[in-house]
């Protein structure tokens, strides 16, 4: 390709990474660095106890999260793309659904599911139970979060759940594999690069949530909601730039750990 | 030496779940030792025969499989010890060529030491030593085939299934091959049932050839009874090159728009006559012409030409003939058939 007509292709992606991401994350690396503190603020998030216990929080749901959203999604996935029944194009809709629907929305399910009125305490003191409430909890926010990020990863390892090849299986059960020596010796490689992917998207998600955070997060602190507080409460704005930053470049740490620690992305050969 | 097992099917017939007969009752028996070969074309039911032998169908109510003395009808193939190798080879994508050989061979619990020498063995059978610590995408097409067989005789496996394991190689591979695994199942006189859709690749393998039409049998039977012999017109076109004449007998001759040919069993009722190219040639000079047709194609193949001749069939006749002498498009020959040869189906 000639030089010139390569460089004005690359223009728009150029542009629009400049645009929409190098200048305001160039902003808002200064901003962080304009408060009382200077640049010192980019430490606070591990040295300030309550910012520290916030990104252990934040990264925990986020890491809970990614694990129950990737199991449920690779059983429902895999199933899905393998058993044909009526209904079934329905069900896929309807798991796809919450897509469309903002974070808040999600949160206000989780409360009428797990909250005071909820759903589940219902049916419990229905049988004459405790009513369990544990929407405003950690279990309420990942359960949230899950919710959220199902239809994010139920297609993709449906996608990757069609190209495994069924010879593949028939062969290790050849050999006498049990059901669960095909799952871990051939269904779960061959998804593997659609759950490292999905995965990532996941727990990406997950960091940065706010919606759903807004709603159930009433007693704990994500780092969302604290950014959120710093920003609108205290007008700490040189400080919930920094906190907006390190955020940022925790989560692409983690993200790259987990990538590298999973070795290399090929996808499955024939 | 492996344990070879004489193999039975009953009664074997298989509809599947949307109500498909893919099979009608079969019985088949397999000696031990023997290379049987299914050959049909696609939808044949070729292949569902291979898998309720493998245990990866189960026969309708009434059918039956046995291993030898044991019945293994009710037996998953994770039970039966088959080998299998497949058409897309179906190789570990995320283990090595020695991991792949040694896969059943860890699920049998072998100590590590048993897996190395057996892997080694397998690798030095089929001549990849030097393939072991590869990734399978780093493999050519002949290379995975190769292991493929490798992992599934590692095991000891009762019998060796094949499914169309030549068909995704190119032409000069697939030969070479064949000769390969030809010679491997003599070797070890496995039990071993080959499926193919390559009538040649039939032939050169099967100690008997098993031939399949719409979910029935066709015929069973040596490579050259049923080249030679064939049991039904479906046998005689599907295996080789059948020629065909159609019209009338009057006494010892059949009279066709071509010309005639005398054959004296020829039956009185025959309203066609068959015969392979083999015992068709350009007749003699001087020798007593007796079909007349003209050359509508000729080709060369080296030591042969190919000829088709149009003596007012639907389909010309087919011949091979020295290449010493050209043919030209349109050119009128005169034709003679062995007698040995005519059959009538």
């Amino acid at each position: 390709m000639p030089r010139r007509q390569f460089l004005l292709l690359l223009l728009p992606a150029a542009l629009f990474f400049s645009a929409f991401f190098l200048l305001p994350m160039a902003r808002l690396f200064f901003i962080g660095a304009s408060g009382e503190s200077g640049w010192l603020a980019y430490l606070a998030i591990v040295t300030d106890a309550n910012y520290f216990r916030a990104l252990w929080t934040t990264l925990a749901v986020a890491a809970v999260t990614t694990v129950l959203t990737l199991a449920i999604s690779s059983i429902a996935g895999v199933f899905l793309e393998r058993h044909r029944f009526p209904g079934r194009a329905a069900l896929v809709a309807a798991m796809t659904l919450p897509l469309a629907f903002p974070g808040v929305v999600v949160g206000f399910m989780v409360i009428m599911l797990a909250g005071r009125q909820g759903i589940i305490g219902e049916v419990f003191t229905m049988f004459g139970g405790e009513r369990p409430i544990f929407a405003y909890s950690l279990a309420g926010l990942c359960m949230g979060y899950v919710y959220f990020s199902i239809p994010r990863t139920i297609l993709t390892i449906m996608a990757a759940a069609e190209k495994l090849d069924p010879r593949l299986e028939e062969a290790a059960r050849s050999f006498g594999a049990t059901p669960w020596q095909v799952v871990r010796d051939v269904i779960l490689p061959g998804l593997r690069p659609a759950l490292i992917s999905a995965g990532a998207i996941c727990f990406a998600t997950a960091v940065g949530a706010f919606g759903t955070a807004f709603t159930l997060a009433t007693r704990i602190e994500v780092l969302p909601m604290v950014i959120y507080t710093e920003f609108t409460m205290s007008a700490n704005i040189a400080m919930a730039a920094a906190l907006s930053f390190s955020l940022g470049a925790v989560a692409w740490l983690a993200l790259a750990v987990a990538r590298s620690a999973s070795g290399s992305t090929v996808a499955a050969a024939g | 030496m492996m344990q070879a097992v004489p193999i039975y099917l009953e009664n074997c017939a298989k509809t599947f779940t949307d109500g498909t007969r893919a099979l009608e009752p079969v019985d088949l028996a397999i000696a031990a030792g023997e290379t049987l070969v299914l050959l049909g074309p696609s939808g044949c039911g070729k292949t569902t025969t291979l898998r309720l032998i493998a245990g990866l169908e189960q026969p309708d109510a009434g059918g039956r499989v046995l291993f030898g003395g044991e019945d293994v009808t009710a037996l998953p193939i994770e039970k039966r010890n088959v080998g299998m190798v497949f058409q897309s080879y179906a190789l570990f994508p995320n283990m090595t060529v020695a991991e792949n050989i040694a896969y059943g061979l860890r699920l049998r619990r072998q100590s590590a030491a048993e897996q190395r020498a057996r892997v080694g063995e397998m690798l030095a059978l089929m001549r990849i030593e030097r393939l072991a610590d590869r990734s399978i995408d780093q493999l050519s097409g002949g290379q995975r085939q190769r292991v493929a067989l490798a992992r599934a005789l590692a095991v000891r496996p009762r019998a060796l299934l094949l499914d169309e394991p030549l068909t995704a190689l190119d032409a000069k591979l697939r030969d070479t091959l064949r000769f390969e695994i030809d010679s491997l199942l003599r070797e070890l006189g496995i039990t071993a049932i080959y499926v193919t859709h390559d009538q040649a690749e039939a032939m050169a393998l099967g100690d008997r050839i098993v031939v399949m039409d719409h979910g029935r049998i066709a015929q069973v039977g040596a490579p050259r009874d049923i080249y030679q012999r064939p049991a039904s017109r479906y046998v005689a076109e599907f295996i080789g090159t059948m020629n065909r004449l159609s019209g009338h007998a009057e006494g010892e001759v059949f009279r066709c728009p071509g010309g005639y040919v005398v054959w004296p069993e020829l039956p009185a009722t025959a309203r066609e006559i068959l015969f392979r190219p083999e015992d068709t040639r350009i007749a003699a000079e001087g020798e007593a012409a007796s079909l007349r047709g003209t050359v509508s194609a000729a080709f060369f193949c080296g030591d042969h030409v190919r000829l088709f001749v149009d003596v007012g069939e639907e389909r010309p006749l087919v011949l091979e003939t020295p290449a010493r002498r050209e043919y030209r498009h349109g050119e009128t020959v005169a034709l003679a058939v062995e007698r040995h040869g005519l059959m009538v189906l």
